[in-house]
C-alpha cells in the first residue's frame, strides 16, 4: 500500500494555487498556472502506473509484463495541449495589459471595483 | 430514425468546419463572407437542434463515436446522450449566437475573421458541452469554450484598466478546470471509468471511499466556477463588464448557466446511483444553501450598481443562484423548471445585453447615474419598451415563459421556505432594470446616489468600440433592435408550446433515473418513458408569480427614493453597501483565496458522504 | 501591513484545510500500481488486434477517443485564433525590420546542421507516431521547434521569409479541417462519426492503422502550423523592442 506518489501531485496543487493568491506578476502567475496544471498530469500519470509495468507500445514488449494504463496518457496529451492554449491566451492578456497600462502587478491594476 | 441520429455529431462539427475553413482561407476572402458563414452555421446548429429536440421526446439518442459501441457492458469510445432538455439547451445557445452574429454584423465597425472563427468554436463546445455522456470529454468542451471565451473576452477591449477583467476571468476558470481535472483523476482512478453511467455502475458496486467524495466535490466546484456560484463568482461581474455586447450577450445569456445542467447530469448519471438514498439530503442541504446565498447575494450586489453591464452580470449570478436550488431539489419539476427557466431567463438576458449596447452606443454612457433623463427623446422609445419588457420579463410575470418555469420550481414539493426567496431574489434583479430604465428614460429620481458605484465623469467607457458621434443611424439601430426583439419574443411565447410543462417533465424525470440511463448507455435497451401527471401552475405559483412582478415595480420605486426614508436608514445601507463592495474588489489573488476557501469547505460539508 | 502579505496571511489557514481536504482524498485512492481499470485492460489487451497499431495510446488518442483529440485539436486552433485576435489588434501596422544579430558564435557554427535535423526529427516522430512512441502532437512541437530555431540562430527576418503567414494559417486551419473531414467521411459512408473506412495494413507497417495514420499527420500539420504562429505573435512584440535596421542606418 503506497500513497505518497499521488501526494507529489498534492504537494504541486496548493504550491501553484500558493503562488497565484501571493502573486504579484502576471507573468509569474501564468507559471503558478502552469505549476497547478502540472499536478494534474502527476495525478493522472501516477494513476496508470503499474507495478512491473511497462510503456503501452506492444511493438517490442516483453511478453507476462503488463502494459501501464494508456487511458491516463492519453488524457495527459490532451491536457498539455490545453495548457499550451490557456498559457498562450494569459500571456497575450498579460502582455496587453501591459502594453496599455505599463505594469504586470495585478495589485496595481486593479481599477474595477464595484 | 438513422436519419436524425446524423445530425448528432454535425451539431458539433458544422461549426467547428466553417470556423477551420474561415481561418485557412482568411487571406483570400471578401470581408462579408464570415460575416455570412458564421451566421448560416449558427443558424443550421439551431435547427437541427430544434429537430433533435422533438425527435427524442419519447426515446433519447446515444451516439457513439467511431462506432465503438460498448462490449459487454464496457464501454469503449465516447458517448453523446441526446435527450430533450440537452437538447434544448443546445438550441439556445445557438439561437443566441446566431443573434449574437447577426447584431455584430453592423455593430462593429471591423472585426476580422478571427471574430467569428471563435465565436463557432466558442458555440461548438457549449453544444458538446450540454451532451456528452464521458466526463473527460465534458472536460474537453468546457476548456473549448472557456479558451475561446477568454479571447473574446479581452477583444474590443480599448481602455487600459479594464483588460484585468479579461485577466481574472481566465485565472479564475483556469483554476476552476484544474480543479474539475483534479478530481476526474481521482474519480478515474477509483473507478477505472470515463463515462458516466459506467461510472455510476462502478461506484453502485463499490460504495464510495473518501477519494470519490473529494472527487466529486472538485469536480462539482469546476461546475461551481464556470456558472459562477457564490463563492466563485467574483470573476464573473469583472468579465462581463469588459465584454463587448455581442459577446457579453453570449456570456450572460447561456455560458455560465450551462454548467448548472451539466453538472445536474453529472450527478444524476455518474454519482447518484454510488451515493445511494440516504446521502441525497446531504448532497441537497449543501447545494441549497450553495444555491440561495448565490441568488441572494447577486441580487443584493446588481442592486448597488450603477453600470449596466455590471447590473447584469449580477443579475446573471442571481438567477443562475434560482436555477441552481431548482436543480437542488432533486425533484423532477425542480429540474424541469430549472432547464426552462435557463432558456426563457436566457433569452432575455442575452435581448438586454445586446439593448444595452445601443443605449451605450447612442447615449454614450453605460452608467445608469450618468445618463440620468438622457433617454428622453422620441427615437429612444422602441428601446425603452425592449428594457420594459425584458424587465418584466424577469421579475417572472405571469403566464409568460419565466412563470412557467419558476411554477415549476415553487411547486416542487417540500421546502415550503424556498419560493419567497426566489421571489425576493427574482424581484429584486429586475428592480434593478426597471430602475435604471425609468431613471435613463424617464427621468425619475435623483440623478446622484451614494449607494450605486459610479465612474468619474471624465472616465472612459469600457469594453465598446469608440464612437466619435454620439447617435445612430435609424436603419442601423433598428438592424441593431431586431436580434433582441425576436430573442424577447421567443421568451415570451414559449411557454405557449402545447404541453410544454408536461414533455420537460417527463424528460427531467427520465435524466434523473440513473440506472434506466445505465441500461440504454451501457446495453442499448430502452426502458419506457417514466410516467408523469400534467401540470398546471398551483393557485400558490400564481401568488409567488404575481408578488414578483409586483414587487419588482415596488423595490424599483424604492430604488429611485430610498433616501427618502430617513438618513438612519441611509447610514445602514451605506455601511453594508460598503462592505459587501470591498469583497468584490477585483484583485485576483483575493479571489483565489476565495475559491480555495470554498471548495475546502465543500468538500469538507459532504465528508459524511463517505460509506 | 502590504495587501499581499495579508492576503497570504488569510491563505495559510485555508490552504492547509484545502491540503489536508486534498490529501484525505488521495490517500484514499486505490495502492499505487495496482491495477484498478477494466477500461484500461481492454486497450492494452485488444487495441493493437483491432487497429493494428502498436502504439496503443495513439490508438486512444486517435480513434477510441478521437473524439476527444478533435475537441482538443480545436481547443489549440482556438488559443492561436485567441492569441492573434489580442495581440494583432493592439499593434502599430507599419512593417519593421528589426534588427537582433545573433551574438553566439556556437549558435552561428551549429546553424546550418541543427535546423534540418531538428525538422527531420519532427518529422519522424509525426509519422512513425502510431507505431513507436510519439504522434502528430509531439512531433509538431518539434517540427515548430525548428522554425523557432530560425530565429534564434538566425534573425527574426528570416523566420518570417521561411514562415509566410497565408501558408501557415492555410497550414493550420486546412489540418484541422482534414481531421473534421475525415471523421465527416466516416459518417458520409453510413457509418458514424470518425469511423474507421481505410483498410489497416499490416501491423508495424508504416502503410497501417487506417484512419489513425491520417489523423495523426493532420494533427502534426495544424500543431506545428499553430506554435509556428503563436511564436510569431510573440516574436513580433519582442521585436518592437529592439532597434530597427533603418533606425541604425540614419
Amino acid at each position: 500500500m503506497s500513497v505518497f506518489p499521488y501526494l507529489v501531485a498534492g504537494v504541486l496543487f496548493i504550491a501553484g494555487l500558493y503562488g497565484v493568491v501571493s502573486s504579484r506578476n502576471y507573468i509569474h502567475l501564468a507559471v503558478c498556472l502552469t505549476v497547478m496544471q502540472s499536478s494534474t498530469y502527476v495525478a493522472l500519470i501516477t494513476v496508470g502506473y503499474l507495478t512491473n509495468g511497462q510503456a503501452p507500445i506492444t511493438k517490442g514488449a516483453k511478453p507476462g509484463k503488463p502494459l501501464v494504463d494508456p487511458v491516463v496518457q492519453s488524457l495527459t496529451l490532451t491536457d498539455v495541449v490545453v495548457s499550451v492554449a490557456v498559457l498562450a491566451l494569459v500571456l497575450s492578456l498579460a502582455l496587453r495589459a501591459y502594453r496599455t497600462h505599463g505594469t504586470l502587478d495585478p495589485d496595481e491594476m486593479r481599477e474595477m471595483r464595484g | 430514425m438513422a436519419e436524425v441520429t446524423t445530425l448528432v455529431p454535425l451539431l458539433v462539427v458544422v461549426p467547428l468546419a466553417v470556423a477551420v475553413l474561415l481561418t485557412a482561407t482568411s487571406h483570400w476572402l471578401p470581408a462579408w463572407v464570415p460575416d455570412l458563414a458564421a451566421i448560416l452555421a449558427a443558424a443550421a446548429v439551431t435547427a437541427m437542434s430544434v429537430v433533435l429536440v422533438v425527435a427524442t421526446r419519447t426515446h433519447p439518442i446515444v451516439y457513439w463515436f467511431g462506432g465503438w459501441r460498448p462490449v459487454h457492458g464496457l464501454p469503449i469510445g465516447i458517448t453523446f446522450i441526446v435527450e430533450p432538455l440537452g437538447a434544448s439547451l443546445a438550441a439556445l445557445a445557438a439561437l443566441l449566437t446566431t443573434a449574437s452574429l447577426v447584431f455584430s454584423w453592423r455593430y462593429f465597425e471591423e472585426v476580422g475573421h478571427l471574430y467569428h472563427a471563435l465565436v463557432l468554436a466558442f458555440l461548438a463546445g457549449m453544444v458538446g458541452f450540454s451532451l456528452s455522456g464521458d466526463l473527460f470529454n465534458i472536460f474537453v468542451w468546457l476548456e473549448l469554450m472557456s479558451v475561446a471565451a477568454y479571447a473574446l473576452c479581452g477583444y474590443q477591449v480599448h481602455q487600459a484598466a479594464v483588460i484585468q477583467g479579461a485577466v481574472n476571468f481566465a485565472i479564475i476558470n483556469s483554476l476552476g478546470t484544474f480543479t474539475m481535472l483534479m478530481g476526474l483523476a481521482m474519480v478515474y482512478a477509483s473507478t477505472g471509468q470515463l463515462n458516466l453511467s459506467a461510472i455510476g455502475h462502478q461506484l453502485s458496486a463499490n460504495p464510495p471511499g473518501s477519494a470519490v467524495v473529494v472527487g466529486f466535490s472538485f469536480i462539482t466546484v469546476g461546475f461551481l466556477t464556470k456558472a459562477g456560484a457564490v463563492p466563485f463568482h467574483f470573476w464573473m461581474s469583472d468579465a462581463y463588464a469588459v465584454a463587448s455586447a455581442p459577446v457579453g450577450a453570449l456570456f450572460a445569456g447561456v455560458m455560465s448557466d450551462l454548467a448548472y445542467h451539466t453538472f445536474a447530469r453529472v450527478y444524476w448519471d455518474g454519482f447518484a446511483p454510488g451515493f445511494g438514498v440516504h446521502a441525497a439530503a446531504v448532497i441537497r442541504g449543501v447545494l441549497l444553501a450553495v444555491a440561495v446565498l448565490t441568488a441572494l447575494l447577486g441580487a443584493v450586489m446588481c442592486a448597488l450598481q450603477a453600470d449596466l453591464k455590471r447590473q447584469v452580470a449580477f443579475l446573471t449570478i442571481s438567477h443562475g443562484g434560482i436555477f441552481f436550488a431548482g436543480i437542488a431539489l432533486l425533484t423532477a419539476r425542480g429540474l424541469a423548471g430549472s432547464t426552462l427557466y435557463l432558456i426563457t431567463d436566457g433569452l432575455l438576458k442575452a435581448a438586454l445585453f445586446l439593448s444595452l449596447a445601443i443605449v451605450i452606443k447612442g447615449l454614450g454612457s453605460s452608467d445608469e447615474l450618468a445618463l440620468h433623463g438622457r433617454g428622453r427623446q422620441r427615437s429612444q422609445v422602441l428601446p425603452m419598451a425592449v428594457f420594459i419588457t425584458v424587465g418584466l420579463g424577469l421579475a417572472t410575470l405571469p403566464p409568460f415563459g419565466t412563470f412557467l418555469s419558476s411554477a415549476l420550481i415553487y411547486d416542487s414539493p417540500g421546502y415550503g421556505w424556498l419560493p419567497p426567496i426566489l421571489v425576493l431574489a427574482a424581484a429584486l434583479t429586475s428592480a434593478t432594470v426597471l430602475r435604471s430604465t425609468a431613471r435613463i428614460y424617464l427621468g425619475w429620481g435623483p440623478a446622484h446616489d451614494p449607494l450605486l458605484t459610479s465612474r468619474k465623469p471624465d472616465e472612459p467607457e469600457e469594453g465598446e468600440p469608440e464612437e466619435s458621434e454620439t447617435g445612430l443611424g435609424l436603419r442601423t439601430r433598428l438592424w441593431l433592435l431586431t436580434p433582441a426583439l425576436g430573442l424577447v419574443l421567443v421568451a415570451y411565447g414559449v411557454a405557449f408550446t402545447p404541453s410544454v410543462a408536461h414533455e420537460l417533465v417527463s424528460a427531467a424525470a427520465a435524466l434523473q433515473h440513473p440506472q434506466a440511463t445505465e441500461q440504454l448507455v451501457l446495453h442499448g435497451q430502452q426502458s419506457p418513458p417514466p410516467v408523469v401527471g400534467s401540470y398546471a401552475p398551483s393557485a400558490s405559483a400564481w401568488a409567488y408569480g404575481g408578488s414578483a412582478a409586483g414587487g419588482s415595480l415596488l423595490l424599483a420605486a424604492l430604488g429611485l427614493w430610498w433616501r427618502r426614508l430617513g438618513r438612519r436608514v441611509e447610514g445602514v445601507a451605506l455601511v453594508l453597501a460598503r462592505g459587501l463592495k470591498a469583497v468584490h474588489d477585483g484583485s485576483v489573488g483575493d479571489y483565489a483565496v476565495w475559491f480555495a476557501a470554498g471548495t475546502t469547505v465543500l468538500a469538507i460539508a459532504w465528508t459524511g458522504l463517505v460509506r | 501591513m502590504s495587501r499581499v502579505r495579508r492576503r497570504v496571511l488569510f491563505f495559510v489557514p485555508v490552504g492547509i484545510a484545502m491540503a489536508a481536504v486534498l490529501a484525505w482524498g488521495l490517500v484514499g485512492l486505490p495502492s499505487f500500481g495496482l491495477p484498478h481499470s477494466d477500461y484500461a485492460r481492454y486497450f492494452a489487451q485488444h487495441a493493437t488486434g483491432q487497429r493494428h497499431t502498436t502504439n496503443v495510446v495513439a490508438a486512444i488518442v486517435f480513434d477510441y477517443r478521437g473524439w476527444d483529440t478533435m475537441g482538443e485539436e480545436l481547443i489549440m486552433v482556438s488559443g492561436v485564433m485567441g492569441t492573434a485576435l489580442l495581440l494583432r489588434s493592439t499593434r502599430g501596422e507599419e512593417h519593421r525590420a528589426a534588427r537582433d544579430p545573433v551574438t553566439s558564435e556556437l549558435l552561428t557554427w551549429l546553424r546550418p546542421g541543427m535546423i534540418p535535423l531538428v525538422l527531420l526529427l519532427g518529422l519522424w516522430t509525426i509519422s512513425y507516431g502510431y507505431i513507436t512512441p510519439g504522434g502528430g502532437f509531439q512531433g509538431g512541437v518539434i517540427g515548430a521547434g525548428a522554425a523557432l530555431l530560425t530565429w534564434l540562430a538566425g534573425s527574426y527576418q528570416r523566420y518570417q521569409v521561411l514562415t509566410p503567414d497565408p501558408l501557415v494559417d492555410a497550414a493550420e486551419g486546412g489540418g484541422a479541417f482534414v481531421y473534421l473531414a475525415v471523421g465527416l467521411a466516416g459518417l458520409a459512408a453510413g457509418g458514424t462519426y470518425l469511423h474507421n473506412l481505410i483498410p489497416l495494413g499490416t501491423t508495424g507497417d508504416l502503410a497501417s492503422g487506417g484512419t489513425i495514420a491520417v489523423l495523426n499527420a493532420a494533427t502534426g500539420l495544424a500543431v506545428a502550423a499553430g506554435l509556428v504562429l503563436i511564436f510569431h505573435e510573440f516574436l513580433e512584440d519582442y521585436t518592437e523592442t529592439v532597434p530597427d535596421v533603418a533606425a541604425e542606418e540614419r
